[in-house]
């Protein structure tokens, strides 16, 4: 064995050790008393916290419950046929669902089959095509168009680009569609500017950056090593984007497209504004309709009666159970991405 | 229930460890471990990845509290006292057994902070009696001339050497009775872990230690008893001196001499 | 080698489409935020800081509006960021394992996606419903709701983010968790939680739909928080909706000061977070 195994005495020049002594013993009696007054205070801070988790969940609890009770009158009122009936006649105090939930559906589509693609797109433009100085900018760009306000969508869009749609984009559409078969009565009817086509286009807008951000950090999960394999075999950088990377965040991909579709779902104040307003369920895709969000928004201080308003609140606990759905699912796909990078 | 080893009778002994077992869940991970650590000396655990050494050490402070599904069973003595007992003043304990960790842990507070931090848990000093604390526990961690003029900048702006010494001064300021090192020096240079080499063997003779490592020259440089580990088991324990150059176990002497590990 | 220039094409052609939609998207940015700044500059008078919401045809401002959006987004964020970061500090540390923090956790990202509409359904059966009027009280309730998840989920991924060793270092010490958290865990997660916070005022300001219902509306200036209060966001979509051209110009202006108002606080949280991280 060599020297180096062992124990060397060493000289004190290293530290003056002199000065820390064998601790008092008596000072145990003392840190006892200490650190029973701080027992108390966790014991005190642990059930505040506690009682705040609880409280949480509480009103979650409550949402949904007021929800219900709200809607009783109308649940007892119309039964199933709620969901059946298009008419909309608070003077008869008849109420159906359909036309809200259609202009629903057709617009959270519509917005998703525009900011869906698009929405990748900047993303694969963010990670992989943006020259580095830009990034940053570009980045942040996108994320202040999520940070807006979506009253402000609202209203540009009402002023802004209603008008021009029906100046320039809407005649074209129709008139381009007019002889072919579903497309014209897809595209039919009078340019009113306003519509569910609008509507659409708004959502798409706001639903953009969200669908961008999280397929960026989704994007981001990917090992770089993974990626420098691809291209080390001579992929082209869309190969690696399409043979890798999006199979690799396949999941979490469509989890942030669940995502935005749960935020268009529930965007009222957007849409309002340019939906119309009309309870009808109409084929043209240029025609005004309604939203359950927008119904509500517009309806609901000025409903007289028990009824009307159950009516509404109704129609709120449609869409709180179907984003609810949405975004249980979304929130499982991402966890499913979160734990395979590991995280 | 396996014998305590009795290596030196006339040495006091600070803690007892008889018949340990702990569970990570379902799985065992130590194996009815009995050992004890002798009062101002160095005691080094050495073995393989995986054999228990820091699992062991964490039990010392019952720092495994802190995580669900673990949980120890047999004895630990610390001057007689079982520190397994369920009745256990957990935070009384840590602040008589102390840590220092793999990875230099200052807090995110200026260096006086950092020490006085503790100190003002547990005694209520003047301005100056505190200054003077302070200025102690940097000595003796041989980091009070490297730091002493910049005493109200951020710990973490030291290297990391410094500040591994930063937190072994942080333990040693609220005068603990015992202080366990968990590979203090993996993450560091080689210069400064021989400066902190130099300081266990100082701060031994007013303290108990304990110190896990994986580099045995280091444990045969630094300690006065070693205990060699292996998947669990203690395997033997003994003067470092004897185990190093006359081991008695074979696997002991495989492990020492490079057949494994 | 025509397979390789295919796909070369098909490279080319993907990446121009990818540029295309970026430079598309921005482009959007650069309309809203043009047309907001000119159609709301236009009506940036000091007369908007010091005059009430005028009735249609007579000029005036949006004082009450600012204030009563001031008043009610203040009342709201005290409320709901205590409530999140005990509970966000529970989901961390204490219950870091238990079964009711995964229950609030997916709960609390619900709430956190949730239509605001909703929120005011909720606030309005439980408060408005119950009392018989609107209350600015009950707008900020609606508001101080929405903050919660944002702050609950902040805290608990800061706090998360705390290294191990740090905290058992502490612990170490003799120290107990709360007395941990207070000196060691919140100081290291300051920045983020600070950002979190920001973040859910900025989100709460431009809300409206919870505000319909809850805090209605008020043409002229009061101080009684339990009568309906103005707000920028419900006077917006009151004006913007009408058929008078002061009463439109007073929306885009309203509508510019809401953007700024969220934008600096967005920056704001940003900048704080950037920083954070350079520690």
């Amino acid at each position: 064995m060599e020297a180096g195994f062992n124990r060397q005495t060493r000289d004190n020049s290293v530290s003056d050790l002199a000065i820390i002594e064998a601790p008092p013993r008596a000072a145990e009696v003392d840190r006892g008393k200490v650190l029973g007054r701080m027992a108390l205070f966790d014991f005190i801070f642990h059930n505040l916290t506690r009682a705040s988790a609880v409280l949480v969940l509480l009103i979650l609890g409550g949402v949904i419950f007021s929800l219900i009770y709200g809607s009783l009158p109308a649940i007892q009122a119309f039964g199933f046929g709620f969901l059946t009936t298009e008419s909309w006649n608070p003077v008869t105090e008849k109420f159906g669902a359909v036309a809200p939930i259609y202009g629903t559906l057709v617009t959270s589509t519509i917005a998703m089959v525009i900011a869906v693609p698009l929405g990748l797109g900047i993303a694969i433009f963010l990670t992989e095509l943006c020259p580095h100085a830009l990034r940053r900018p570009i980045g942040v760009a996108i994320e202040l168009l999520a940070g807006i306000p979506s009253i402000i969508y609202g209203i540009w869009g009402l002023f802004v680009l209603a008008p021009f749609l029906q100046q320039h984009v809407q005649p074209a559409l129709i008139s381009l569609t007019g002889d072919i078969p579903v497309l014209s009565s897809l595209f039919a009817g009078p340019p009113y500017g306003i519509g569910m086509l609008t509507a659409g286009f708004i959502l798409a807008i706001m639903v953009l950056p969200f669908i961008t951000s999280i397929s960026r950090d989704v994007f981001d999960t990917v090992p770089p090593v993974l990626k420098e394999a691809a291209s080390g075999v001579g992929c082209t950088t869309w190969e690696v984007m399409r043979y890798v990377v999006i199979p690799y965040t396949r999941v979490g991909v469509i989890g942030g497209v669940m995502l935005g579709l749960g935020r268009a779902l529930g965007e009222t104040m957007a849409v309002t504004f340019v939906i119309g307003n009309a309870h009808r369920v109409s084929s043209s895709l240029l025609a005004p309709g309604t939203t359950i969000s927008a119904t509500i928004a517009n309806e609901f201080t000025e409903a007289v009666g028990d009824l009307y308003t159950s009516a509404l609140i109704e129609l709120g606990l449609i869409l709180f159970v179907i984003t609810f759905f949405v975004l249980a699912a979304a929130r499982f796909m991402l966890m499913r991405i979160e734990q395979k990078s590991g995280a | 229930m396996t014998a305590m080893p009795v290596v030196e009778a006339n040495i006091p002994t600070k803690v007892s460890v008889r018949d340990l077992d702990f569970f990570y869940g379902q799985s065992r991970a130590l194996k009815s471990i009995s050992l004890p650590l002798y009062t101002n000396k160095v005691t080094a655990f050495i073995g393989p990845s995986g054999c228990g050494k820091s699992t062991l050490l964490r039990i010392l402070n019952r720092m495994y509290d802190l995580y669900p599904r673990q949980h120890a069973e047999g004895e630990v003595l610390l001057d007689g006292e079982n520190i397994l007992d369920p009745g256990i003043d957990l935070n009384l304990l840590r602040s008589r057994v102390g840590m220092v960790f793999q990875k230099p842990t200052p807090f995110p507070m200026s260096i006086y902070d950092n020490i006085a931090f503790g100190i003002r848990l547990y005694e209520k000093l003047s301005r100056s009696e505190l200054d003077g604390r302070v200025e102690a526990a940097l000595r003796g961690a041989a980091l009070w001339d490297e730091v002493r003029d910049k005493l109200h900048t951020s710990g973490l702006g030291l290297s990391g050497g410094q500040q591994q010494r930063l937190c072994i001064a942080r333990t040693v300021a609220i005068h603990p009775e015992v202080i366990l090192f968990d590979e203090p020096c993996s993450a560091l240079d080689p210069i400064s872990t021989a400066k902190i080499e130099e300081l266990i063997d100082e701060l031994s003779e007013h303290y108990t230690i304990a110190i896990v490592t994986h580099n045995m020259q280091q444990a045969a440089r630094v300690s006065d008893f070693t205990a060699f580990m292996y998947l669990g088991d203690l395997v033997e324990f003994g003067e470092t001196n004897n185990l190093f150059t006359a081991p008695q176990n074979k696997k002991t002497q495989d492990y020492i001499t490079g057949r494994f590990g | 080698m025509s397979l390789y220039s295919s796909r070369r094409r098909t490279n080319v052609l993907a990446t121009a489409l990818c540029w295309t939609g970026t430079i598309f998207g921005l482009a959007w940015l650069v309309l809203i935020l043009g047309a907001l700044i000119y159609e709301g500059a236009r009506g940036l008078t000091p007369a908007v800081f010091t005059e009430m919401t005028p009735p249609p045809g007579a000029t005036g401002g949006l004082l009450n509006a600012i204030a009563g959006s001031l008043v009610m987004t203040t009342i709201g964020v005290l409320l709901g960021t205590p409530l999140g970061m005990l509970a966000g500090t529970y989901m961390a540390e204490y219950g870091r394992y238990s079964k009711l923090t995964m229950v609030v956790r997916f709960i609390n990202d619900i709430l956190l996606s949730a239509p605001s509409i909703v929120v005011g359904l909720f606030v309005y059966t439980v408060v408005v419903a119950q009392v018989g009027h609107f209350s600015g009280i009950a707008g900020a309730l609606a508001l101080g709701v929405l903050v919660v998840p944002v702050v609950v989920r902040t805290t608990e991924d800061m706090l998360l983010l705390v290294p191990s060793p740090l905290r058992e270092a502490a612990a170490a010490l003799g120290l107990p968790r709360s007395h941990m958290l207070m000196r060691v865990a919140y100081r290291a997660a300051k920045s983020g939680i600070v950002t979190g916070v920001l973040l859910a005022i900025a989100r709460v300001s431009g809300e409206t739909a919870p505000l319909l219902f809850t805090s209605l509306n008020n043409q002229f200036w009061s101080t009684d928080l339990n009568a309906p209060v103005s707000s920028l966001p419900v006077v917006i979509f009151q004006f913007a909706l009408s058929p008078y051209k002061d009463w439109q110009q007073l929306a885009w202006t309203g509508a510019l000061l809401v953007t700024i108002a969220v934008l600096l606080l967005s920056i704001t949280a940003r900048a704080l977070s950037s920083q954070g991280k350079h520690k």
